[in-house]
């Protein structure tokens, strides 16, 4: 009734949930990792362990409060210190709303994300398009599907250098596009985006608020947290 | 904050150690009048404590004898609060920061709505902002995680230039804070009327929830235990902020000279407060809590302390102010102990426990500083620079200020303003298709009745992943428990044109609809808390209409079978002269046993019987069809019948529970036109409805009796239910279907669900700008 769990394969993955001072969506992010049929495992961002997961996602919130700039602080803590290190070496990562944030203060994702133009917080189910299905969070789709997940942002313009913006297409890296509706003023409507290995992604909505029908916008998130469980088995 | 005001203080005989009067023999006046005080209650401070008080003393006996923390004018009207219908569920009452109820498989909620109505005029963003801090706060007190927010909000005219700097500010603050806390808004409401044009109300409601056995005191008890000041640093923003603006009447433009008194909020130290009280608490590591908010140190000290002593246990307390980390070191005692900086806490703490506390507070990088220590003098006693600066007995301040029985006056122009009804002859009102068409569309638009999209999509509904329900749907939803789905619902409602006309039938109104409200979302009302917003209780005439509207509430409730659990009073909302309307806004706490069962608004399985429940009479008197054609404000509000509004509730929850209803919305402002528009837009489905013979399809569509709400209803359901209203005696009509992508009334008007979004959403992007 609840959430919605896997298939016959179960498996005993571990995904790390960072919780920064700040952090809001890291117990939602936790409860769509078990509804996906992973073990969550809580991190602490003043730790430098990441006890071995499997995968690791930093969720939304305002980190440190977002003082400084959305990111800017939580970047330098020892758990990201850590985490940048192992996403190097391929650790599969997800950063969700302020988690892609600090992906791009940190620099294992391009370009950097802005105030919202419309200059609000918006909160509203928003319309994507999964643009490539080939990466460690969005194998479980197809590329060309359309879904439903919340955004709610207000430091979600995502901005980049021509010529950055011209290699991110060129390698099909922009993994989704918002559709019906640019709530943020994004450059070429993009809401997420991976990295050149396809195992560090970031995107402004919130997938782990669209894997339960009765507190989510359906279940149309569900499958981020699957994918990665698919690429774990498939790499053992 | 209203304990009992029987007996005057028991003074201690004993001479304190240093005497804090030696240095203040002087003669000179002492400025109480300033500080809001009477030549009365000068006098009576002198005798309490057999000399002058200090300038410390006085500022805190001006604090907590001040309207807003002593209750002093609506203390005797509230006690009738006290005889509402107790029940079983009911863990703490009225008298504590908020009520908490037991909701069953070990937890309890606890919930409560305050006001921040002068400073989110003088400031509305920190003034918004810092208002849902403060009741966020009241129930972190309580021992519980806050997991909602609901914002009942009032202005002036939506197109009046003032609005256009206080709604957006108001919103962006609620917004600022509590998104950044990792709360969700779940509902509330926005109300334009002229009545608020200087005076805006912003009203906030925390609800939260906990194991029923982590229930907090505030007592300060424990001889030798430590008080710790938990939080931000203390500065000088907001000295005053429940003297200055909370209890005295702005003049015209007065407003933003007082910028000074109002808080500053800082969100994010507010979220590791949270997390690190929840975890003193978990690890039962505090034997008494308080939040820091109206009168700062002031009210926290002295309210733990006497609470402490009221336990009967050896009490008193003795603080070193020089411990108290400050922003600015320059500050002078009675500034420390009246700032009302944000994000604070006050616990008490064994000896053996305070490592532990300090330590968990690092880890959260909150400070912890040890200001004190709990004693068995009696007495709260401050330091200041090697000086003893207070010397009181703390149920002075807390509990025994004055309590007044102010004069009351029915208001001259009542009769006259009743006698003045809507009725046909005295208002035109549309008799054709064409007219009926056009009216409605311009009702569905007008600010009262449009989308409130605007505002609420600024608020985070997702966080916590528990929400259920939210706005615009008729209450917020919200699931506590994963594996049996029990969950709570929540509204708020007031209508200050029904309580301008009868504040008495206004308050009972207020309370009916938001019952109707969490009734219609399938749960069960348990238990009701209040913001009564009224002007100056100086004024007899105000001071009437609040007496009424308190009388109202307590009989309604008794009625009901409902107990009121806590709730906040908020005077002198008026501009010069003129008082606002009263506006008493009603919170209702319902339970669901499995929120699965809930019932949302929209219309979206073609074919359902949609069915009017309740009776329609021709009731305009402070209707939203009046004022948005007519700009007319009298006559009787909608008759009240607490019965039929009983059995209402009771059908709609057994038609939840039994899965007869795919979609249930209240009637209210605006009447059946408005509910079936939202419910149309909300679930993407058109609706054909007949009227019926011999009815008047203007008062069908538009009259705002109370005690109605229209269902939608599965044909297979159909006779099921409707037999079990006829059994009941609940009186039905069958109304039409759900069909197509038009609002259709035969003989009416028929309008596509297009240009119903078109008038329904556009009306507050016009007014205030895109957001996205």
């Amino acid at each position: 009734m609840d959430a919605v769990g896997t298939d016959a394969t179960t498996t005993t993955a571990r995904i790390g949930v960072v919780t920064f001072p700040g952090s809001l969506d890291d117990r939602d992010a936790a409860l769509a990792v078990r509804a996906a049929g992973a073990e969550p495992v809580a991190l602490w961002h003043g730790d430098d362990d990441l006890a071995g997961v499997d995968a690791v996602i930093l969720p939304g919130g305002f980190s440190y409060g977002d003082y400084l700039r959305a990111g800017a602080i939580a970047r330098f803590s020892p758990m990201v210190t850590a985490l940048i290190a192992a996403a190097r070496d391929g650790l599969p990562t997800l950063g969700i709303c302020n988690g892609f944030q600090v992906l791009c203060e940190a620099g294992l994702l391009p370009g950097a994300l802005t105030r919202n133009a419309g200059l609000h917080f918006v909160c509203r189910d928003q319309r994507l398009r999964i643009e490539t299905a080939a990466t460690a969070w969005t194998r479980d789709y197809q590329a060309g599907e359309e879904i439903v997940i919340p955004v709610k942002h207000g430091d979600g313009r995502f901005v980049a250098s021509p010529e950055v913006l011209a290699e991110l297409a060129a390698h099909d890296r922009i993994v989704l596009r918002y559709l019906d509706g640019n709530p943020n003023g994004s450059a070429d409507d993009i809401a997420g985006v991976c990295n050149a290995e396809r195992t560090v992604m970031g995107l402004m909505p919130h997938p782990e608020h669209a894997v339960d029908e009765l507190t989510g916008s359906g279940l149309d998130g569900l499958r981020m947290f699957t994918s990665v469980l698919t690429g774990l088995l498939a790499n053992t | 904050m209203t304990g009992n005001p029987t007996a005057p203080a028991a003074t201690s005989e004993t001479t304190p150690a240093a005497s804090p009067g030696a240095q203040s023999t002087s003669t000179a006046e002492q400025p109480y009048r300033e500080l809001g005080l009477t030549d009365d209650e000068y006098a009576r401070i002198v005798a309490t404590l057999g000399r002058r008080p200090t300038d410390a003393e006085l500022a805190m006996y001006s604090v907590m004898w001040s309207e807003h923390c002593s209750y002093k004018s609506s203390k005797v009207h509230l006690r009738q609060f006290r005889d509402t219908p107790s029940t079983d569920r009911l863990l703490v009452g009225m008298g504590e920061n908020a009520g908490v109820v037991d909701v069953g498989e070990g937890l309890a909620v606890t919930f409560k709505i305050e006001s921040h109505n002068h400073p989110s005029f003088v400031e509305p963003y920190q003034g918004a902002a810092t208002g849902v801090g403060g009741i966020v706060r009241d129930i972190l007190t309580m021992g519980a995680r806050p997991i909602a927010v609901l914002d009942p909000l009032r202005f002036g005219d939506a197109d009046a230039p003032d609005t256009a700097r206080t709604l957006p500010g108001v919103v962006a603050g609620i917004g600022g804070y509590g998104n950044c806390l990792g709360l969700p808004t779940i509902g509330g409401e926005i109300v334009f009327d002229p009545t608020y044009a200087g005076n805006p109300l912003v009203n906030a409601l925390c609800v939260g929830v906990m194991p029923v056995g982590r229930v907090q005191t505030s007592a300060a008890t424990g001889v030798g235990n430590a008080v710790v000041l938990l939080g931000a640093k203390t500065g000088r923003d907001g000295i005053g902020g429940v003297s200055v603006l909370a209890s005295a009447t702005f003049d015209e433009g007065g407003g933003p000279a007082r910028r000074p008194s109002v808080q500053v909020g800082d969100p994010f130290t507010e979220k590791i407060l949270i997390e690190s009280c929840l975890e003193l608490f978990d690890r039962g590591l505090v034997t008494g809590i308080q939040d820091l908010g109206g009168a700062g140190l002031t009210c926290a000290l002295t309210e733990t302390t006497a609470a402490g002593l009221a336990t009967g246990q050896p009490g008193g307390m003795d603080v070193d102010l020089d411990l108290v980390p400050l922003r600015e070191p320059s500050m002078a005692a009675h500034e420390v102990l009246a700032s009302e900086s944000q994000e604070r806490m006050l616990a008490i703490v064994t000896p053996e426990a305070l490592p532990e506390v300090l330590a968990l507070a690092e880890r959260w990088g909150v400070l912890a500083t040890r200001i004190g220590t709990v004693t068995d003098t009696g007495r709260l006693i401050v330091r200041w620079h090697g000086e003893v600066v207070v010397d009181v007995p703390p149920g002075s301040l807390a509990d025994d200020g004055p309590v007044y029985e102010r004069p009351l006056r029915r208001p001259a122009d009542l009769d006259l303003v009743r006698a003045d009804g809507p009725t046909a002859a005295r208002l035109a009102r549309p008799t054709t298709g064409a007219q009926l068409r056009q009216t409605l569309l311009r009702m569905i638009a007008s600010p009262n009745l449009c989308s409130r999209a605007w505002v609420t999509d600024q608020y985070d509904r997702y966080v916590q992943a528990a929400t259920v329900l939210a706005q615009p749907e008729d209450a917020g939803v919200l699931r506590l428990s994963e594996e049996t789905g029990l969950g709570i619902a929540l509204a708020t409602d007031g209508n200050g044109r029904y309580a301008r006309l009868d504040p008495f039938a206004g308050a009972q109104l207020a309370l009916a609809e938001a019952c109707r409200n969490v009734s219609a979302a399938g749960s069960v009302p348990i238990a009701v808390t209040n913001c009564l917003n009224f002007g100056s209780p100086e004024d007899p005439e105000v001071m009437w209409q609040f007496a009424q509207a308190c009388a109202g509430l307590a009989e309604g409730c008794r009625r009901l079978g409902l107990p009121v659990t806590g709730g906040n009073v908020s005077f002198y909302n008026q501009t010069g002269a003129a008082p606002i309307h009263p506006t008493p806004v009603i919170g209702v706490l319902g339970l669901f046993d499995d929120v699965a069962r809930r019932t949302p608004i929209g219309f979206t399985d073609e074919g359902d019987a949609l069915i009017l429940l309740g009776e329609t009479a021709d009731e305009f008197g402070g209707s939203e069809w009046a004022w948005v054609t007519h700009r007319h404000l009298g006559g009787a509000p909608p008759a009240v019948d607490f019965a039929r509004e009983k059995l209402l509730g009771e059908v709609l929850v057994a038609g939840s529970r039994d899965g007869m209803l795919t979609a249930a919305h209240d009637l209210s402002e605006g009447g059946l036109a408005q509910a079936l528009v939202e419910s149309c837009l909300r679930g993407g489905r058109g609706a054909r409805i007949v009227l019926g013979d011999g009815t008047d399809p203007f008062v069908e569509l538009f009259s705002e009796s109370a005690g109605r709400a229209v269902v939608a209803v599965p044909r297979s359901e159909e006779l099921r239910f409707t037999d079990m209203c006829t059994v009941r005696g609940l009186p039905w009509r069958r109304i039409g279907v759900v069909d197509g992508d038009a609002l259709d009334v035969q003989d009416a008007l028929r309008i596509g669900l297009d240009e119903l979004r078109d008038a329904h959403e556009g009306t507050l992007p016009a007014l205030f700008g895109r957001t996205a």
